[in-house]
């Protein structure tokens, strides 16, 4: 199946100081699938993450080498503004983090941020964003509420909701179901399966039955360096290398 | 259970006494812990309580006599906004506190901000944090010295509200800007990485979401400037001065006795407190004295009431959005 290529790295270290926490990586993310992290912690998965939107640049003495391409836009390049380059990349973080204002504030936060002003547009994303987020329904009628009166679910799909406010080509979830009951985590899995119709993203977990329901392909870190890259029922059913068996049939991690 | 061709049953009988019996003394055991924890549980609480009532039987009773004195002082004549009426002194005081929160917040949430996003952990901010630290404990009459030389002396200008503010400002400052980089400071990370992530510059992450999620803390730290502000005396002997030329029908700002212009001199309840305990010959001075003293502990605690319902309503408006 040919498909196009959203983000790509080639050689890309990643050096903490002294530690290298990402060891020359190379992969291409197809664009509008889901494509699965996973590996033990501390393997650099989270790492490679923040590369991607350059929240690498908030950490001290943190490095990034080797190339990143955003629809083969090097995204590293002297010329691009990071601030830019986020709101192309969204992120969803591990524990769900509305900000202590009204559900629709936040959701409105990105927007107005990148300069929508107009009520009447601000309206139609947030209920473009809460509808798309599976949370429209939920929330219709409590808008001005605040968003930490939601349970710990509605705060993650309101988080994601957030995220799809400032329309970003790449989604970015970092362990997103890892804070949640099952039953959010179900919610949240089928919301991330309908999302890959319009959008390509990249989920972190450390639920390899979660990767093997969602993604379309899987990518297996270990000690920084990607281990194994490849469509997901074949990871899963026929590993290439003896390090992701031993890791898939539970031998460590 | 060392014999091991001992009959099955007297084993099982034999260990189940055993267990009881160990059960049972552990249980009296416990229990004997049990009661002396809960006696001294008892004492220590009682104590507490003793200590409580003590220290608010005491607040109590000042405060009771002092409102039971100012009432007894309380004329309409006293109460008026002309002549001896500490009307004056209660205007001016709230007046005064305003115009200093009017410098003092503006100043100190942008030395916090500073200090907890921009200024990193240098030597410089190390040094920057003990001088704001020192000036906080300054003695307020060093302040107030210092007010009237740099405020009034240089500028070559009277008592005014607004040399009292600024002196005021002086003391609040390092307060707002120690309350302002705590609140920020305690603002989960998260927040700030949200922002961060949704392509908010550094700037506008600050203002948008760490201070807005500061305010109920900031809100406290003003409370407690303005209280000070209510309070102070020897910040404002030197500062606003100790008396008011002041007429109520003109409220032009610039008018010389206008009482909203900010250059006249101007006393407040606890200078004016001060000058009549200690220099009043008018035969009612002691009167006006216990009247002020009422009329601002009534004003403190109507004013602490008050911010907090404010405070507490804004908390409530992020948390549930009610």
């Amino acid at each position: 199946m040919e498909t196009e290529t959203c983000v790509q790295t080639s050689a890309l270290n990643l050096y903490y100081s002294d530690f290298q926490a990402l060891r020359s990586v190379s992969l291409a993310i197809p664009r509008k699938h889901i494509t699965a992290l996973i590996g033990p912690s501390g393997c650099g998965k989270s790492s490679f993450l923040k590369v991607l939107n350059r929240m690498t640049d908030l950490i001290d003495h943190c490095r990034v080498e080797g190339q990143v391409l955003l629809a083969d836009e090097d995204i590293y390049a002297a010329a691009v503004d990071p601030i830019m380059l986020r709101k192309r990349v969204g992120m969803v973080f591990q524990k769900p983090n509305p900000f202590p204002m009204s559900i629709y504030d936040n959701i409105a936060y990105g927007p107005r941020l990148h300069g929508q002003k107009g009520k009447h547009q601000l309206d139609e994303i947030v209920e473009k964003s809460l509808a798309a987020a599976a949370l429209w329904e939920e929330t219709k009628d409590r808008l001005k509420k605040s968003a930490l009166s939601l349970s710990g679910g509605q705060q993650q799909r309101l988080s994601i909701a957030r995220a799809l406010a400032v329309e970003p080509e790449l989604l970015l979830m970092d362990e997103p179901t890892s804070a949640l009951d099952p039953i959010s985590t179900g919610k949240i899995e089928e919301l991330v399966f309908e999302l890959k119709r319009s959008y390509t993203i990249i989920i972190v977990t450390h639920n390899m039955q979660q990767a093997v329901r969602i993604s379309d392909m899987t990518g297996f870190f270990l000690l920084g360096e990607l281990v194994e890259f490849a469509n997901t029922n074949n990871m899963f059913t026929a590993p290439q290398d003896k390090r992701t068996e031993d890791y898939i049939t539970g031998r460590f991690g | 259970m060392s014999k091991i061709d001992a009959g099955a049953g007297s084993q099982a009988g034999a260990q189940a006494a055993a267990g009881a019996g160990a059960a049972g003394s552990q249980k009296g055991a416990r229990a004997t812990s049990r009661t002396s924890a809960k006696v001294i549980d008892r004492i220590a609480t009682g104590v507490f309580y003793v200590v409580a009532a003590f220290f608010i039987l005491l607040l109590a009773s000042i405060t009771a006599y002092i409102l039971y004195k100012g009432a007894l002082a309380a004329s309409p004549e006293l109460l008026s906004f002309v002549g001896d009426g500490v009307g004056i002194q209660l205007f001016n005081t709230v007046y005064l506190v305003f115009l200093s929160l009017l410098v003092t917040m503006p100043v100190g949430i942008m030395t916090g901000l500073f200090m907890a996003e921009y200024a990193g952990s240098g030597f410089f901010v190390a040094i920057t944090r003990t001088c704001i630290e020192a000036l906080s404990s300054l003695p307020s009459i060093i302040v107030g010295l210092f007010g009237f030389l740099v405020f009034i002396q240089m500028t070559h200008s009277k008592w005014s509200l607004w040399a009292g503010s600024l002196s005021l400002a002086i003391i609040n400052v390092p307060l707002i800007a120690r309350t302002t980089e705590d609140a920020m400071r305690s603002v989960p990370r998260s927040y700030y990485d949200g922002s961060i992530a949704l392509g908010a510059s550094r700037w506008q992450t600050v203002t948008h979401v760490l201070l807005k999620a500061s305010i109920p803390r900031i809100i406290t730290g003003m409370i407690l400037a303005a209280g000070r502000g209510f309070g102070e005396a020897a910040v404002l002997l030197y500062t606003s001065g100790m008396s008011s030329d002041v007429n109520f029908h003109d409220w032009n700002p610039l008018s010389p006795t206008s009482p909203l212009n900010p250059l006249r001199s101007a006393d407040t309840l606890s200078v004016r407190i001060w000058s009549l305990k200690t220099e009043g010959i008018a035969a009612n001075s002691q009167q006006i004295a216990d009247l002020a003293a009422a009329i601002l502990i009534l004003l403190v605690f109507v004013f602490s009431l008050g911010s907090r319902a404010l405070g507490r309503r804004l908390q409530k408006r992020m948390l549930s959005g009610n």
